[in-house]
């Protein structure tokens, strides 16, 4: 069965096939389930050109935000990006393009990407500057637009374990865009924090099945936390 | 007098039913679950994949990879679920969310809203603003009547770029609660002590005022 084993021991590895110009899908919501270690390597391996599709950007000098220190992100897609003020200054002086995208359609252009799905009808967006350009199309007496579907040559993603088969299991809202993200990469690649041979996680319970994820590494995760709130206990 | 934060989410939160599905936006929308009525069940939505959102942790309580849309540590109520960012937008867009609530930058007669971009401004992006506006059906949008300089935030036409077209009914304001039907803001009711001269003068779309406008029960 080691044709299935999905297992790499290297950063170098995991990011191998990389090179400029290419589209990367990344999941996390905010700083929350991003793949720490491969954004790092992509960072060492000074990758420059990429279009990152990602719902944000990190933040100053952690998750994707460590790609805008060296101008390595030629374009983002995202739904907000709020909370960066080095790409805000790449932004303004136009060495960055952004392509705002609602966060649902967003989801839903990863999920179709991994679907085999070219394109799909939202009403989301429709009348705003987000459907200008877009075919609009009529049913029911309500008016969409079409949204093409998103693909990465990579998607790197993080999950909570995996089996050496790529089997994934992620952890509460680290959730968010991984298990779509792992769908919509010609290769996908995944960091967790433990893996465990096949058969030890419950097959009712996989998030993502093997067959999405061409490689998988332990990572060691720092884990920040973007807005520490707490109540008196 | 107008309406403070905390009172528009109790305003807000009057509108509440026993076995709502809500979600919250963030900024005043965010403050509604604290005044959630005694005997009645909501449960939160977060967009970013949480169904069942409980209150802030306590400091031991604290877990990075639970947070919500605003990206603020949260806890799960008893009963929560968690699932992906396609699963939470099916949920919104698929109408099944019964009550959403957001701030905005300007509403009109139409039922369109603005609420994520000034030109000239940096533009920071629409997060799932406009999927929460296109798929939900029962939307109340929360923010000040005028802008600090007096300019009606309450329009005929949206001057800013939209974030969903024809799509909010109910309007709660600091001086007004409003629908707006058939191309006209409807005056429903106004903050106590507001007068009704003081409401129309602070809002440019067409406004129809009943004979008797009710004062809010805060």
């Amino acid at each position: 069965m080691s044709g299935f084993n999905k297992v790499v021991s290297s950063y170098q590895e995991a990011m191998a096939g990389l090179s400029d110009d290419m589209t990367v899908i990344a999941g996390g919501f905010g700083l929350c389930g991003i793949p720490e270690g491969l954004i790092a390597e992509i960072k060492r391996k000074q990758t420059k050109g990429l279009t990152i599709v990602s719902n944000n950007c990190g933040v100053d000098n952690f998750g994707l935000g460590l790609l805008l220190i060296d101008k390595q992100i030629k374009k983002m897609v995202s739904s907000y990006v709020g909370e960066n003020a080095l790409f805000e200054k790449q932004l303004l002086s136009g060495e960055l393009e952004v392509e705002l995208t609602p966060q649902g359609t967003l989801a839903e252009k990863m999920r179709a990407g991994g679907a085999g799905i070219p394109a799909f009808y939202t009403a989301t967006g429709y009348g705003t500057p987000v459907g200008e350009g877009k075919e609009v199309r009529e049913f029911n007496g309500r008016k969409y637009i079409m949204e093409e579907a998103i693909q990465g040559d990579f998607a790197i993603v993080k999950a909570w374990k995996a089996d050496t088969f790529g089997n994934l299991v992620y952890r509460k809202t680290a959730r968010n865009f991984n298990p779509l993200a792992a769908t919509a990469g010609k290769i996908t690649v995944v960091e967790v924090e433990e893996i465990v041979q096949p058969g030890e996680l419950d097959p009712d319970a996989i998030h993502t099945p093997g067959i999405y994820v061409d490689r998988v590494i332990k990572g060691s995760f720092e884990k920040v936390i973007e807005q520490r709130t707490v109540r008196q206990a | 007098m107008a309406l403070s934060r905390e009172q528009l989410a109790m305003r807000v939160a009057q509108e509440l039913q026993d076995g709502y599905y809500v979600n919250l936006g963030i900024g005043i929308p965010t403050l509604v679950a604290n005044y959630v009525p005694e005997g009645i069940d909501v449960m939160l939505q977060s967009e970013n994949g949480l169904l069942g959102m409980g209150p802030f942790p306590t400091e031991q309580e604290i877990d990075a990879d639970l947070i919500n849309a605003g990206k603020q540590t949260v806890t799960m109520a008893t009963g929560a679920v968690l699932f992906d960012s396609a699963e939470s937008f099916a949920m919104i867009r698929g109408g099944h969310v019964d009550l959403t609530v957001l701030g905005a930058f300007e509403v009109d007669v139409h039922g369109n809203i603005a609420s994520y971009m000034i030109p000239g401004k940096l533009v920071k992006g629409m997060g799932g603003a406009m999927d929460l506006v296109a798929g939900a059906d029962n939307i109340i949008v929360t923010m000040t009547h005028a802008s600090k300089h007096g300019e009606s935030k309450l329009l005929s036409n949206c001057t800013l770029p939209l974030t969903g077209q024809g799509c909010i009914k109910k309007v709660l304001t600091d001086l007004a609660f409003i629908e707006i039907k058939q191309g006209k803001f409807h005056l429903l009711e106004r903050a106590p002590g507001v007068s009704v001269e003081e409401i129309i003068k602070l809002t440019a779309g067409e406004l129809v005022v009943p004979e008797h406008v009710p004062e809010m029960n805060i």
